[in-house]
């Protein structure tokens, strides 16, 4: 059996699985609780094994693996950023949130302030960064199939990016976030049994001596010590001062990003209580922390065992670097059968990992469009619970739609800024609004409006001025320039401006309820009439 | 009870309450000061990796660098801070909060 049969047949076995779960689900979602949250029943390591399913994106498992394989250390900093964002949400955001709201992000600020224009801007924020964030993994999933089962056509790639919305969509629609959380559950298990597996193979090779693994590394990279330090890839001595700027620009992003964005969020209403949020991102943390470690001994086992040269010849970004690791070490283990199975085992986990990610997405897009614009922006809250989950299911529907034909009209186009970007305006627009309103008495509508538009337009323009999207040879549109800002990452401006616009807003408006502040801040802290978890 | 007071009045008046004081004590003084000292040392990793490659790429022991290490210790001190918040939380929040949560859910009730 070749490669390509084994990976689909594996992957076919994990579509069966997850098909499974989503019928046993949608049998158990009856109210809005059990579609936007799952009952809220799941306990604390389930929740935690399932944020690691929602955030190992194979932006980070193949992405990182590749960089590191292709530019060294730098792969490094990306995870770091990554995994110290979770501590954000564990001091400040996780159980406050779980006390606070309900099944949005929107809850928590159109608590104490006046509900249609904060709501809406919430959506608003909400659907932009996740479909940003969707967007670029569909395009990533029409490229993987390219890499892994040798598709190369483009009516191949625009094939499996409907196939893997297809999958999304049935997920989102029939399980709701029962569902997506056990789709995500079964892929983080996967995902670090796959990762752990290759890492104690790779390890082993060299003896369980990391030295001599990066002492190899560097020696086939061609770059010697160097490539074990940071400067391969970002801020690079070439690029100047701008580059070094643009590394911390994107660092902030990248700590400050998670604890605002909105699929991660609404992930910490799925449990019972606000404890056991706290237990799901410590899980979450010794999880993503553990996966992360793997990672860069994945990327640095695949420059030393597969060579960069090769990687890069396969995939420019080395998004094969993990996959052909799987093949080399198999093969020197097991031999050929060996590196056959292990190829088709990673290309199966990384198919399973981009469709948890994108059902995550697309979930948290359509609750937010279903609960804070459809029944509290449109009909001012007058809409039963069964209107709410229908329109929140049809919309599910529609976005999983514009995401395939967007991701199959971007085919081909560089869009792996927009992962970067969708934490810049989380950071910038949704991480002000939320701390803002938790922690300031003085804190209202007007400021939370500005901070949330203030951070996602300005991240929104910067990007778009920069060498991103014009003025550069990997640029989105090559043959124009109408660059001005020099960063790729809006970060570092962008996320200071939208705590400013918070504070001038709210200084600004006249308008403050000490008594909704009062009821907030103890409510956030004690618990008290916390949404409790549905019987079934 | 002999009143039946407002929900919002209840929470003010538990708001002034000074255990509740206390609680919101005890998380600010240990989450505030926490979160800017994380922040601190991962954006002071990030400017050395910008800014001080050379001290970055000494190299320690075998093949393992500065730059490795420190990645390393970005590692330990969340996992420590973690587990740290957890351990504070359990024992300095949890027991006021749950207390408070259950007084007001008589009031409320």
């Amino acid at each position: 059996m070749s490669s390509e049969a084994l990976a689909t047949t594996l992957f076919l076995a994990f579509v069966a699985l997850t098909l499974g779960i989503t019928f046993w689900a949608s049998r158990q979602t009856k109210t809005a609780a059990d579609y936007y949250a799952g009952g809220r029943s799941f306990s604390g390591a389930q929740n935690g094994l399932a944020i690691g399913g929602d955030y190992m994106s194979a932006a980070s498992f193949l992405g990182i693996a590749g960089i590191i394989a292709l530019s060294g250390y730098d792969g490094f900093l990306y995870s770091i950023g990554f995994l110290v964002a979770w501590l954000v949400a564990l001091l400040l955001v996780a159980e406050l949130m779980r006390n606070s709201g309900k099944f949005t992000m929107a809850d928590v600020l159109a608590f104490r302030m006046s509900p249609r224009p904060v709501r809406t801007a919430a959506g608003v924020s909400t659907i932009t960064v996740s479909i940003f964030y969707l967007l670029a993994q569909m395009v990533g999933a029409g490229a993987l199939v390219g890499l892994l089962l040798g598709v190369t056509s483009a009516s191949g790639k625009a094939l499996t990016i409907v196939g893997v919305g297809a999958l999304m969509i049935v997920y989102v629609v029939f399980g709701g976030m029962k569902g997506t959380t056990w789709v995500q559950i079964v892929k983080a298990v996967l995902l670090m049994g796959g990762a752990a597996l290759i890492t104690v193979l790779v390890l082993g090779h060299f003896g369980f001596n990391l030295s001599s693994l990066l002492g190899e590394a560097a020696a086939q990279s061609g770059k010697g010590d160097a490539f074990l330090n940071a400067g391969g890839k970002y801020g690079t001595e070439a690029q100047g001062l701008a580059g070094k700027i643009d590394l911390i620009s994107l660092g902030l992003a990248l700590v400050l990003g998670t604890a605002g964005l909105p699929h991660i969020l609404i992930r910490f209403y799925t449990v019972p209580t606000a404890k056991d949020a706290r237990k799901s991102v410590l899980w979450g943390i010794g999880i993503i922390g553990v996966f992360y470690l793997l990672t860069l001994v994945l990327g640095f086992g695949a420059a030393a065992l597969v060579g960069s040269k090769a990687i890069a010849a396969a995939d420019k970004a080395g998004n094969t670097a993990a996959p052909l690791l799987a093949e080399a070490i198999g093969k020197t283990f097991f031999g050929d059968v060996g590196g056959t199975i292990l190829l088709a085992l990673i290309g199966a986990v990384a198919f399973a990992t981009i469709l948890a990610v994108v059902a995550g997405l697309t979930l948290a897009s359509s609750s937010s469009f279903a609960h804070d614009l459809y029944a509290h922006v449109f009909k001012r809250g007058n809409v039963s619970e069964r209107e709410e989950v229908l329109v929140a299911r049809i919309s599910a529907f529609v976005i999983g739609a514009v995401s395939i034909g967007l991701g199959i009209l971007a085919q081909g186009q560089n869009v792996a800024f927009l992962v970067a970007l969708a934490f810049a305006v989380a950071a910038s627009g949704n991480l002000p609004a939320i701390l803002y309103s938790l922690f300031w008495k003085r804190f209202n509508t007007a400021g939370a409006v500005s901070a949330i538009y203030g951070g996602l337009v300005s991240a929104l323009i910067l990007v778009i001025f920069s060498p991103v999207v014009s003025g550069s040879p990997t640029a989105l549109f090559k043959d124009a320039d109408f660059a001005w800002f020099p960063l790729s990452n809006p970060g570092i401006i962008s996320i200071p401006l939208g705590f400013l616009c918070g504070w001038l807003g709210t200084v600004l408006s006249k308008e403050h309820n000490e008594s909704k502040y009062a009821e907030i801040e103890v409510r956030s802290l004690t618990g008290v009439g916390a949404e409790k978890a549905t019987k079934h | 009870m002999t009143t039946q007071e407002h929900d919002a009045s209840v929470y003010e008046q538990v708001q002034a309450s000074s255990e509740f004081q206390d609680l919101k004590r005890r998380f600010r003084r240990w989450t505030f000061p926490m979160t800017v000292a994380f922040l601190t040392w991962y954006l002071l990793y990030v400017v050395l990796s910008g800014f001080a490659r050379d001290f970055m790429g000494i190299k320690l022991f075998g093949n393992v660098n500065v730059a490795l290490v420190f990645g390393l210790l970005q590692f330990v001190s969340t996992f420590s801070i973690a587990w740290a918040y957890a351990r504070h939380a359990e024992k300095k929040l949890d027991p006021i909060a749950d207390k408070l949560r259950h007084e007001v859910e008589e009031k409320t009730r």
